[in-house]
């Protein structure tokens, strides 16, 4: 064993008994992905099952019927079946649903005769909150074109065929947003986890004293760097093992990519993150700073510009461009790709591409600002 | 002979918000090896920063700094497997255990196979550490740790060893046995043909006189280099003791400092001791209250006075304390105290009065109950048995108002660092409820009293340790307390400050207040009127420092010192 390889092996077994008897970075490793994924995996869920709506039907007949039959069978919707058009307003204004669907008096006549087909009815929706508004909008419609289209079906036989549109959705055929968003979450729990877990223990070492010994010592600045990204690095492996197996099996979301693949995309943008925390660290010198400092450079970034809940295509021009200096962006994507498309070359490889020079960048940067000296 | 190290014009500059501080001034000199060259000077000296120079830590401002032929600057790498280098502050792995540090610092110097075991063997047991292999590191003592420490910066045999303040906050024991380790590893080291240079940055002035070369730092200048004995040389005949009667003592101190040609006047025992300016004549015994004047031997520790008050002459100042005398009562009543955790006797029997006036001392070493006698006397802690009364009541019970007579400073720095040093004046007046009309003149007055105006609004995180404890001791008099409770008030303060802090004490003992030490620091201990000695629990023996002295004093130790005293007391005990 060469000199250098056995003060790597010194400093990776002091690295390895201070994780095992601090209970901090276990518990950043194994409690902070596990609390962070079962919030975000069961609260962030993006669609409503179950929203409330009012329907108040006028005059009842064998069409409103078939209306109502398919609102009752949609997943999405509560509906709640008024008695009058001032009991539905009523129950909209004090917030007890969300919108009030009307069939008007003439719909069944209407619908009867071809030429006025199909016949109108009349959905009003609380917009305080456009994102729910539109879902609602999306499910009520939905239901409706599903009745639509099980009466065109009919009329089309005995009228003698028309177009029929038939929609497929790819990816996530269930249209679940868990299987987009806990993938999501995965990219913040590694950003938050991977910089916490080094921006705290290089700055504990400046706080306790003990680096000025290790940097009169023969370890070479590159040794202690790398012992420390090396031993921490397994550590977050794990973190990111645990959080893919909770989003398998707790969430079902299912794998289709390849484990080999995740691991390397894991991989890279672990070196990113522990080298930003030790980055941090090393010019912060003191832990309370270095864990605020982490919070705000990895949690930001990795909510908001990563695409893990806001379409970044949707976002400014200029703000698009700002999202290629966030790593979290390639890591998000990459995951995104492979939990629920699987191992496409073309998405995965320009951001790995990407991955792979942040975390170079970063390992350099923390190389440069570690020089051997106490000023 | 070459040596070891060698600095050349070595300046060191920190840059500050309020402006850059010189910590080191043009320093040329030179380390040998196979000896021990101590490093000594007030707090804020520059001896940290000098050792940090010599292990490569830092890069000079001007100068240069050169270990075994390579410069500090730009090559460290190839000096650091021959340097080992102890820092101030504690530079282990507390979570670790005694064998995984010794373990971490063999693999960083790549020791291994049987030299590596032997060697670990070796220093565990001249370290006396072998029983605690298995334990973490912060759970050992003070003076465990060190040795801890001094193990794993010998490990690698190095060629320069430096320590700095190694001995701060140990017992003289341990201290004595952190010597014992070093010059043993020496002797050996040129046995074997490769001698071994140590670099001992201290404050306590015994030490510097054991070691073969002194370093006098003072203000980042060097004031001498020199073997002790060149600081001892020019002081012949210019020490001198007055006796004097007990209730004289503190206010002659005040006279004599007043006096022309009374360079230093210090209390000790029942006599003065006085060093003389060159050329100046011994004065009068009858213009101080005594009756004799004789020169004694001069001692290292008047030689660095000599030369410190040289550089930086101190103000004449004249305020006169009053006669006063101890004999109305006892202002702290002690009687047959115990504390028991458990099974375990922390205080056992222990009884003692002090009189108003009068600065008492309980010394002994780490857990002898000190603290806990202490805790007891504030009321923080309920005694099992017995009784301790502060100005007859019991703290335990007693009103606030009682509480209200008693001032308290901590031995660690207690104050708010991240607050000025008015806005901690100001905390504390507060606290001690101190109204809108007083606050402001008692502040002002604690400035100028403990010569604080220059830094009043300075971080007092940012002062140097003896300004710190001289805030800690202002804030904890706002309220003119009766009676002064001091835990190890100077422990790690350079002896500058520490006898400006006892004169300080010594004025208000005149005064009337009544101060209670706690201290395993023997230095403290001369400056007591009474001790009492205490070991495992137990008070041994309670009498003058003078009478101690005496105590143990045999034809071969004609003059012992109360370190002597103390260590033959408590070994005494053992046996």
């Amino acid at each position: 064993m060469t000199p250098r390889l056995q003060r790597l092996r010194g400093l990776v077994r002091k690295e390895m008994l201070q994780i095992l008897r601090d209970p901090s970075a276990l518990m950043i490793a194994f409690l902070l992905p596990f609390i962070l994924l079962i919030i975000n995996g069961f609260g962030l869920s993006l669609d409503a099952h179950h929203m409330k709506i009012a329907a108040v039907v006028q005059a009842g007949s064998a069409q409103t019927s078939g209306v109502e039959q398919a609102l009752d069978n949609s997943p999405y919707l509560s509906v709640y079946w008024a008695s009058s058009a001032q009991a539905a307003r009523q129950a909209l204004d004090e917030g007890e649903v969300r919108g009030i669907l009307t069939l008007r008096q003439d719909f069944a006549q209407k619908l009867a005769r071809p030429q006025r087909w199909p016949a109108d009815a009349q959905l009003a929706v609380n917009a305080t909150d456009p994102n729910t508004a539109r879902l609602l909008q999306g499910y009520v419609t939905g239901a409706f074109t599903t009745w639509l289209q099980g009466e065109a079906e009919e009329r089309a036989l005995s009228m003698g065929g028309g177009p029929v549109l038939e929609t497929r959705y790819w990816y996530n055929p269930q249209l679940r947003s868990t299987d987009f968003i806990v993938p999501g979450v995965i990219a913040l729990v590694m950003s938050m986890t991977g910089t916490l877990l080094t921006a705290l223990i290089v700055a504990r070492e400046w706080e306790r004293g003990t680096m000025e010994s290790m940097l009169a010592s023969p370890a070479g600045m590159a040794e202690l760097v790398g012992a420390k990204l090396g031993t921490y690095f397994v550590l977050g492996m794990g973190s990111m093992a645990l959080s893919v197996l909770i989003t398998v099996f707790v969430f079902g979301v299912q794998l289709h990519g390849g484990v080999l693949a995740l691991t390397f995309t894991a991989a890279l943008f672990l070196i990113f993150t522990l080298a930003q925390g030790l980055f941090i660290s090393t010019l912060t010198r003191n832990q309370f700073v270095a864990a605020q400092l982490a919070f705000i450079t990895t949690m930001m970034p990795a909510i908001m510009l990563s695409g893990m809940l806001f379409d970044i295509a949707s976002m400014p021009r200029w703000l698009q461009w700002v999202t290629y200096l966030i790593p979290a962006r390639y890591f998000v994507a990459a995951v995104q790709t492979l939990f629920l498309a699987g191992n496409i070359w073309s998405v995965l490889l320009p951001n790995l591409f990407g991955l792979a020079v942040a975390a170079s960048l970063t390992v350099a940067a923390t190389l440069a600002v570690t020089h051997r000296r106490l000023d | 002979m070459t040596p070891l190290a060698r600095a050349e014009g070595l300046s060191h500059v920190f840059p500050g918000k309020t402006g850059s501080t010189q910590a080191l001034d043009a320093i040329t000199a030179e380390i040998a090896p196979g000896v021990i060259t101590g490093v000594v000077g007030p707090d804020g000296a520059g001896k940290t920063t000098f050792l940090r120079h010599l292990a490569g830590l830092l890069r000079p401002s001007a100068g240069r700094v050169e270990v075994l032929g390579h410069d500090m600057a730009n090559n460290a790498a190839a000096a650091h497997p021959f340097i080992g280098y102890m820092p101030q502050r504690f530079g282990l792995y507390e979570d670790l255990s005694v064998a995984e540090n010794l373990g971490l610092f063999a693999d960083l110097h790549g020791l291994r196979d049987e030299a590596r075991d032997e060697r670990s063997k070796q220093l565990l047991e001249f370290t006396g550490l072998a029983p605690f292999t298995a334990r973490q590191a912060g759970a050992l003592s003070g003076g465990m740790k060190q040795k801890l420490g001094l193990a794993c910066a010998l490990l690698a045999r190095p060629k320069l060893l430096l320590l700095d303040e190694p001995s701060v906050g140990v017992d003289p024991a341990s201290r004595r046995e952190l010597w014992r380790i070093v010059e043993r590893m020496m002797e050996e080291a040129k046995s074997s043909g490769a001698e071994m240079g140590v670099v001992w940055a201290t404050s306590y002035l015994d030490e510097a006189e054991r070691c073969a070369s002194v370093l006098l730092l003072h203000e980042g200048k060097v004031l001498s280099n020199a073997p002790p004995a060149d600081f001892l040389a020019p002081m012949a005949g210019r020490v001198c003791r007055v006796t004097l009667p007990a209730a004289q003592r503190r206010r002659a101190v005040a006279v004599a400092k007043t006096l022309p040609g009374v360079l230093d006047a210090l209390v000790q025992g029942d006599s003065l001791r006085l060093v003389l300016a060159q050329g100046a004549a011994p004065p009068d015994a009858a213009l101080l209250g005594g009756s004799e004047t004789k020169l004694v031997p001069p001692r290292f520790e008047d030689g660095f006075m000599d030369r410190l008050i040289a550089a930086a002459p101190p103000q004449k100042t004249a305020s006169l304390p009053p006669v006063v005398s101890f004999a109305d009562g006892a202002v702290i009543e002690v009687q047959h105290l115990i504390r028991r955790f458990g099974a375990f006797v922390a205080v056992n029997d222990v009884s003692f009065t002090i009189g108003r006036g009068e600065i008492f001392g309980l010394l002994g070493p780490n857990g002898a109950g000190k603290s806990t006698t202490f805790r007891m006397l504030c009321g923080l802690l309920r005694p099992s048995a017995g009784s301790a009364l502060v100005a007859g009541k019991n703290l335990l019970t007693a009103a606030a108002q009682a509480r209200a007579r008693l001032g308290y400073m901590a031995q660690k720095f207690s104050l708010y660092g991240e607050l000025t040093v008015r806005q901690n004046l100001d905390f504390f007046a507060r606290a001690y409820g101190l109204d809108r009309t007083a606050r402001g003149p008692a502040i002002t007055d604690a400035l100028a009293r403990f010569e604080l105006e220059a830094v009043a609004d300075d971080l007092a995180s940012a002062l140097p340790l003896g300004l710190k404890q001289r805030l800690s001791l202002a804030a904890a008099l706002l309220h003119k307390p009766e009676i002064l409770f001091l835990d190890e008030p100077t422990s790690g303060v350079d002896p500058l400050n520490r006898r400006a802090f006892w004169a300080r004490i010594g004025e208000l003992a005149a005064q009337g207040v009544t101060v209670l030490v706690t201290s395993h620091f023997m230095d403290e201990a001369e400056y007591c009127d009474r001790l009492a000695i205490i070991n495992a629990g137990r008070v041994l023996v309670t009498d003058t420092p003078a009478a101690l002295r005496a105590r143990v004093s045999t034809p071969e130790l004609p003059d012992p010192t109360l370190e002597d005293a103390f260590i033959a007391l408590v070994e005494g005990e053992a046996a």
